[in-house]
């Protein structure tokens, strides 16, 4: 502090007590050494504790089973052994899974994206008698615990045949019931209200129609908004795990469903007791994992920006 | 947007609008809630000509209290952790959204990072990562931090500390959404505010309490909400699995899940309630001003 008012009286020269005192803690014009050193080390190791576990599933998954009984080989393999991921792969059925999974995202994704435009846009743009009832309950539909509504949902579901395929997703993301869809009326509200009203108004005067204002004015303008929340849409949906093993039963299958069935999956292909190398060791459970996440993860790694930048460009933090 | 005395269209065309979530709501949330609630009062068999149900009064949830070995001590481990949890993600999702709001360098590189678990957390991927170790960092158990914490702390106290300890990773990685909104929040604030205090001789520490932490209020609001929502529903979620699990079980059955559930329910309710009440919304402030 006695540096700062040192050198808010006058340019402190980088020399003497002073000017030292204020390279190393800043002064009004710059920050100091030792604060930028501090923070980037305090960053540094939170993200390191971040990635931590995503290190130690990418080095597990790659060691054989010597490398993961020798305590002397922590975080460098002493060979390079894909082995683990050709038994993970075939564990999982890999392949077909992950375009079964793909799907099982992509399409409620989609759903659930187009019927939140068309409501969010609905409850930012018209005033209409109970609109605030009705947004209240958008809101506290987030609240809800799925499971309260599961039973119903799931008898409601067998006698329309929707259960075990992904149908049972994109039905209620159609009608703005999908994951968290109260999170994209809201995305698509703010959005709304962010956009300047006079190209609809001018519009309305050359006797538009709202649907037509919708898809060719309001549309074309919100490309963020719809990347967004499908973005997102199939992110949660890609790793909800709980739903699609009551509503998909055994018929379709997803990677995280599959993870979560790996060791008796692993213990039907291998049986047991033969040969120590068959076991299943812990090599083969993280290539496991690493393939779950290596989908969603690509995704992250190329889209990051928009998944980052997303909150802020629609507008959810409110104005 | 419309000229006066078209409310009757604007009203039709809002509903028109509005109407696929309204007739989802009805379908899929607001009577499948009647009908769970009706459900956790009866006794449910499945038999192959339907679903019969016989009245059962609050047996369903008499037992989810008196006989059910593990409902209530999973209802008590989520309320725990949910106390714990929730204070130290908020802390910590400030720390890390004031950090990062500094102008800096690999700025975009750590908002990345800390925003990755929200992409990659799944209820398997969490449960392997645990059962592997690599939910905890190592350099705590290798000092013997848990052994001293057993020694030194009355028991009580001594199971919530290492709780936190041994969740550290965990906790951290459902922040990415907090921090975000927090990032937000901290970029919209008003500089002038910072001059005038600054003039006025306020301190930095001064500054975060009187101005900082005030117009943060309702995003901590909306942090505490969103956290309590997600680890209330978080697939690996004891209570959740236990109603999954509840639901085909024999002797358990359809009604015996409802009544878990909607115990769990109104446990979430009650919590957002005191988190309202804790945080506050910020209205008496602005009130007296």
């Amino acid at each position: 502090m006695r540096s700062r008012r040192a050198a808010a009286r006058g340019r402190t020269a980088w020399f003497g007590a002073a000017g030292l005192r204020a390279l190393a803690f800043g002064d009004l014009r710059r920050r100091g050494v030792v604060p930028v050193v501090a923070v980037y080390a305090l960053l540094a190791a939170i993200g390191y504790v971040y990635l931590y576990p995503l290190l130690f599933m990418a080095v597990n998954s790659l060691k054989s089973l010597d490398d993961l009984l020798n305590s002397s080989v922590k975080w460098i393999p002493t060979a390079w052994y894909p082995d683990n991921y050709q038994r993970a792969a075939k564990v999982m059925g890999f392949w077909p899974v992950l375009g079964q999974g793909l799907v099982a995202a992509a399409l409620p994704a989609l759903a659930g994206t187009v019927a939140a435009s068309v409501v969010g846009y609905g409850f930012a743009r018209f005033r209409f008698p109970l609109r605030g009832l009705w947004f209240a309950l958008v809101l506290a539909t987030f609240v809800l615990p799925p499971q309260v509504t599961m039973i119903p949902e799931f008898l409601m579901y067998r006698r329309l045949g929707l259960i075990g395929s992904v149908a049972s997703f994109i039905v209620p993301a159609l009608l703005g019931q999908g994951l968290r869809a109260a999170v994209f009326i809201l995305i698509f509200h703010q959005f709304t209200r962010m956009l300047p009203k006079s190209m609809e108004e001018a519009a309305v005067v050359d006797g538009a129609g709202p649907l037509k204002i919708f898809l060719e004015i309001f549309v074309p303008l919100s490309g963020p908004a719809f990347l967004v929340s499908f973005l997102f849409g199939f992110v949660w949906y890609w790793n909800e795990t709980y739903l699609a093993s009551l509503y998909f039963q055994d018929t379709w299958k997803t990677l995280p469903l599959q993870l979560s069935r790996f060791v008796a999956s692993y213990e039907r292909m291998y049986p047991q007791g033969q040969n120590v190398r068959d076991r299943l060791n812990e090599g083969i459970k993280m290539a496991g994992t690493v393939l779950t996440i290596l989908p969603v993860l690509v995704i992250y790694i190329v889209l990051q920006r928009w998944f980052v930048e997303g909150v802020d460009r629609t507008g959810i933090t409110g104005e | 947007m419309r000229p006066l005395g078209n409310e009757k269209r604007q009203a039709l065309h809002g509903y028109a609008f509005v109407a696929p979530w309204i007739a989802g709501f009805l379908a899929l949330k607001a009577w499948p809630l009647a009908y769970s609630l009706w459900l956790s009062f009866r006794a449910v068999r499945v038999t192959p000509r339907g679903i019969r149900t016989t009245l059962a009064g609050l047996a369903n949830y008499t037992a989810a209290f008196l006989q059910d070995t593990q409902f209530t001590g999973n209802v008590v481990t989520f309320l725990r952790n949910l106390v714990l949890s929730v204070p130290v993600i908020l802390v910590f999702s400030l720390i890390i959204a004031m950090l990062i709001n500094w102008p800096m360098r690999l700025k975009t590189l750590f908002r990345t990072i800390f925003f990755l678990p929200v992409i990659i957390t799944s209820g398997p991927v969490i449960s392997e990562l645990v059962s592997q170790g690599a939910a905890t960092v190592p350099t705590i158990e290798r000092y013997g931090i848990y052994q001293a914490i057993e020694a030194n702390l009355p028991p009580a106290l001594a199971a919530p500390v290492t709780y936190l300890f041994s969740q550290i990773i965990l906790i951290l990685w459902f922040s990415g959404v907090q921090i975000l909104l927090f990032l937000a929040g901290l970029q919209k604030m008003d500089k002038s505010m910072y001059e005038a205090a600054r003039i006025d001789g306020a301190t930095a520490w001064e500054m975060f309490w009187k101005v900082t932490l005030p117009e943060l209020r309702p995003i901590v609001l909306v942090n505490a909400v969103y956290t309590i929502v997600t680890l209330a529903t978080f697939s690996g979620n004891e209570v959740m699995v236990q109603v999954q699990d509840a639901a085909f079980r024999p002797g358990q059955g359809f009604g015996y899940a409802s009544a878990l559930a909607w115990v769990h329910f109104v446990l979430v309710v009650l919590c957002l309630g005191v988190a309202v009440l804790v945080v506050g919304t910020g209205d008496r402030r602005s009130r007296r001003a």
